[in-house]
């Protein structure tokens, strides 16, 4: 590889992820150090971060994965015949793949005095530390361009205790990054800061002063200022030049196709120094993104292609927040919904596009920006959301975390992640340290949002505003299931579905799965798909479900279990009541309690008693209630029109007819229903997956609530006249999830995704397709028994724990 | 001399799966991977105790049924970045019969 940056090196450590041991590396790289965090030059600037900290692959990384590091030594000439690269000083190196990620060079304005002492460019190490020095023994500083680099490089300076000024071409700051509102505000507070600004002035001439040394500059105009240091950030330029020496074609970069390749096959590059369809990019993320399609191809995996990247800006100047990403200025058959609080100093613009949005520009409060960004990157339809799209994502029904979105501004102290006790000092030592840009990573390194996720937006702001313009939210829609795929769960699904896979090894062998056995995370999600997608034909795997599916029953933090018995509608009996009492003494069972959904929960069950059990219980003829499932609940009821006074419906029974159509329905999430007899709505379905409630011409049907992490309210569906009509209505709705959903997706986030619309045109609008999806819920749901009365008969073993030595 | 100690059929784990035995050390969960090789673990993952034998198998490596720790079957590790060890106990399978030395 020649070049040893962060787009290289992220591309190495993918390919040795994937390939550990198909090739000997060798690399080249110009600067003497080891790949360190570009990024985070402006903090060792600021005086905020040390050089040591900021690097990301220690030259201990490199021995570590047999790759040999040649520093200091720049590559000039490549011989595409006798393939092997050359460098300055002699070395060479034989290559059957080369990589290109030379990276690129700031432009340098060709004005007189270009070459003088003094004047310097922001790029490297090298120059971070001549302004360093500069700063120590001179006063006047001016930096040549407003863009991210100028005023960040200009920042430093100021906190470095120099008199800097800013010269900009355009009439305002950032042009490429901030329209002209957002860009007024942020020279303010830099004002504010110390920065001085010239803004549409053009750089004539740089003078020397007695010593040799730039003393001075005069501009297009005339008029000039003093300056013992310049600082020239006036943009970039891909490093083409030895590309272009071994024929290589290049155009504003080194050209590639899809999957990084040059047009020498042999030859691949990614990062700065990169033309990919026509774009050179400068910012780290999409880096990364080509850097892993990359490593696979050069792993000879062959699957993936880079398609271009949307691209967001985050300045990292410590207490202004700026973000903008996408078409930002607006133009033809766009719409801008702008909020402005100049004295708040806030400022708001986001664009949008045929009900998706396109840009977004946010000042003073960036907390959402990776909100926005992932919506646009999605182009997730905004329309239903349009109306307080502007307030951010905890207007969208997050209670969970609502008014938390100031990540920046929590102290370290605050605890981020309520299920695991991370607070947001632990996320931020973790990125720093680690050099961490994904909320993956800091998951594993962290376990901040693994759990139930509730604060997965949280985590993704404090990492925004830590990496700032480096975080790249993951690509919801193509994310690969787990590590052991490169495909997403669509391709999964289809897959399955298309080529009629039968069994959890014929889809790893169908879809090339990188690991024998798979993981915990992928192989229940190919279980479900597998027998939700081809009931009664494709294998169940126990070994594939989690321990609780396995069991049939709740594993506690004690390693005992809980037992739920069905009560089918909520309704019981006194002799069932009765078996349940005697099973509590017999078994000595702790804790007997009511659940959420209606029924008894028997908490403390040793597992070796969990048959016996089983058989005492199902006696009186209780069933599991699959507490424990991603399945069918419950179905709570209320009292209804067989004893309620107000009541207009039958709801117990409306209740009991659904979970007995239900029972043993597998889902890629746990799924609750209710039906309430009237809208006073005892039985709470304003909450569930399905929520029906009685009206008293018929049934208004909701669907897609939850009452878990984020309450959301459920949406209405349509309104029915019978009994059957609800069984119908509401069976086709949930084959609807069971068939398009993600596994561990609950309805309200299915239904997020495709849209309600999507769903009422399958099941309300189209009567053909609903009584498809119906009957193919109904085939599936077929001849399913009991699994606690299955135990008892086959007389499972595996309860029981071995003999004991 | 190590002290081997018979302990069930190979048949009686099933594979990818797992059966608990009661020993004078607590209890130990024996694994059965993909190819019928058997390990074996003190059943109690070093985060919080979890039962390693409840979790799920995959290659030589268990995941917690707790809270997702990954433990690997031939040193009793924790996969990087936790950070943690399970007692790991030799086995061997011999005519069919599954052994363990404590």
């Amino acid at each position: 590889m020649v070049g040893n940056g962060m787009a290289g090196c992220r591309t190495l450590e993918e390919l040795l992820k994937l390939a550990p041991d198909l090739y000997e590396i060798t690399v080249f790289g110009a600067e003497p150090h080891p790949n360190y965090n570009r990024i985070m030059l402006s903090p060792v600037l600021a005086g905020e971060t040390k050089f040591e900290d900021i690097v990301l692959n220690d030259l201990a990384w490199y021995c570590d994965n047999g790759i040999t590091l040649h520093t200091g030594k720049q590559v000039t000439k490549i011989d595409r015949k006798a393939r092997k690269v050359i460098a300055a000083d002699g070395t060479e190196a034989y290559y059957d793949r080369l990589l290109l990620a030379t990276g690129s060079s700031p432009f340098i304005l060709p004005v007189p005095g270009k070459g003088l002492p003094g004047v310097i460019a922001y790029r490297d190490i090298a120059d971070t530390e001549a302004m360093i020095e500069a700063a120590q023994h001179h006063r006047h500083a001016v930096v040549i361009g407003a863009g991210l680099l100028g005023l960040e490089a200009a920042n430093g300076l100021v906190l470095r205790g120099m008199d800097v000024t800013v010269v900009h071409l355009a009439d305002w700051i950032m042009e490429r990054q901030l329209d002209q509102t957002a860009a007024d505000l942020l020279q303010k507070s830099l004002e504010a800061k110390g920065l001085k600004f010239l803004l549409g002035k053009q750089t004539a001439e740089l003078i020397a002063g007695e010593s040799g040394r730039v003393a001075a500059i005069r501009f297009k105009d005339g008029t000039g200022i003093p300056a013992d240091l310049v600082v020239m950030a006036v943009g970039i330029r891909p490093n083409t030049a030895l590309a272009e020496s071994a024929g290589i074609h290049c155009e504003r970069g080194i050209v590639v196709d899809d999957t990084l390749q040059t047009y020498d096959p042999k030859i691949y590059a990614v990062g700065e120094c990169v033309a990919h369809r026509g774009i050179a990019y400068g910012l780290v993320a999409p880096l990364f993104e080509q850097a892993k399609v990359c490593a696979n191809h050069l792993a000879q995996m062959g699957i993936g292609r880079y398609a271009g990247s949307v691209t967001s800006t985050k300045l990292k100047v410590t207490g202004i927040d700026v973000f903008s990403a996408g078409n930002f200025m607006g133009g033809e058959g766009c719409e801008d919904i702008v909020l402005a609080d100049p004295s708040a100093g806030i400022y708001k613009k986001l664009v949008i596009k045929g009900d998706i949005l396109a840009g977004a520009v946010l000042y003073g409060d960036t907390g959402d920006g990776a909100w926005y960004f992932q919506l646009l990157k999605d182009k997730q339809n905004v329309a239903d959301i349009r109306d307080h799209l502007m307030f951010g994502s905890h207007h969208v029904g997050d209670v969970g975390h609502a008014g938390a979105s100031q990540a920046a501004t929590m102290p370290d102290t605050a605890e981020v992640c309520g299920c695991n006790g991370v607070c947001k000092g632990d996320i931020v030592k973790a990125i720093k340290t680690h050099g961490l840009f994904t909320l993956e990573d800091v998951r594993k390194h962290t376990k901040a949002s693994s759990s139930c996720g509730s604060c997965t937006g949280l985590v993704e702001q404090i990492l925004a505003s830590t990496v700032g313009g480096a975080y790249q939210p993951a690509d919801t829609h193509d994310k690969p299931v787990c590590g052991c795929t490169e495909h997403s769960h669509g391709t999964v699904r289809q897959a399955i579905r298309e080529q009629k896979l039968l069994s959890i090894p014929a889809v790893m062998q169908a879809l090339n799965w990188k690991t024998p056995n798979g993981c915990a995370t992928c192989r229940p999600a190919l279980n479900y798909y597998l027998i939700s997608t081809w009931p009664h034909e494709a294998q169940d795997d126990p070994q594939s479900r989690f321990i609780n599916e396995r069991a049939h029953a709740n594993i506690q933090r004690d390693g005992t279990f809980s037992v739920v018995p069905r009560m089918w509608g909520g309704l019981t009996t006194p002799a069932e009541l009765r078996v349940i009492a005697d099973v509590a003494e017999k078994y000595e069972v702790p804790t007997v309690k009511m659940t959420g959904g209606a029924r008894i929960d028997l908490l403390g069950i040793r597992k070796g008693n969990l048959p016996k059990v089983w058989e005492d219980l199902g006696k009186a003829g209780l069933v599991s209630g699959h507490a424990y499932g991603k399945s069918i609940r419950t179905v709570k009821t209320c009292v209804g029109a067989e004893h309620c006074r107000f009541g207009t419906q039958r709801s117990m029974d409306m209740g009991v007819k659904l979970e007995k159509m239900l029972f043993g329905m597998w889902a890629p999430h746990k799924v609750k229903l209710a039906v309430s007899g009237c809208p006073r709505n005892c039985a709470e379905a304003g909450i569930k997956d399905v929520g029906v409630i009685g009206v008293d011409s018929g049934y208004e049907l909701y669907i897609a609530g939850n009452g878990g992490i984020k309450t959301e309210v459920a949406m209405f569906m349509c309104k029915v006249k019978s009994d059957s009509e609800v069984l119908e209505y509401s069976g086709s709705f949930l084959q609807l999830y069971r068939e398009e959903a993600y596994y561990l997706e609950r309805t309200c986030h299915y239904v997020a995704r495709v849209g309600l619309d999507h769903v009422k045109a399958n099941v309300v609008e189209n009567e053909a397709r609903r009584k498809e999806l119906y009957e193919r819920l109904l085939y599936a749901l077929q001849g399913y028994t009991d699994p606690w009365a299955n135990a008892v008969a086959t007389q499972a073993k595996e309860y029981v724990a071995l003999e004991a030595i | 001399m190590t002290d081997w100690k018979k302990i069930c059929t190979l048949d009686e784990i099933p594979r990818l799966g797992s059966r608990v035995v009661k020993s004078p050390k607590g209890d130990i969960a024996v694994f059965r991977t993909a190819d019928d090789e058997v390990f074996a673990l003190h059943d109690m993952c070093p985060h919080k105790g979890g039962a390693l034998s409840q979790g799920l198998v995959a290659g030589k490596v268990v995941t917690c049924p707790m809270h997702s720790w990954k433990i690997q079957f031939e040193n009793g590790e924790a996969l990087a970045p936790d950070k943690g060890c399970a007692k790991p106990y030799p086995t061997k399978v011999e005519g069919g019969l599954v052994w363990i030395a404590l």
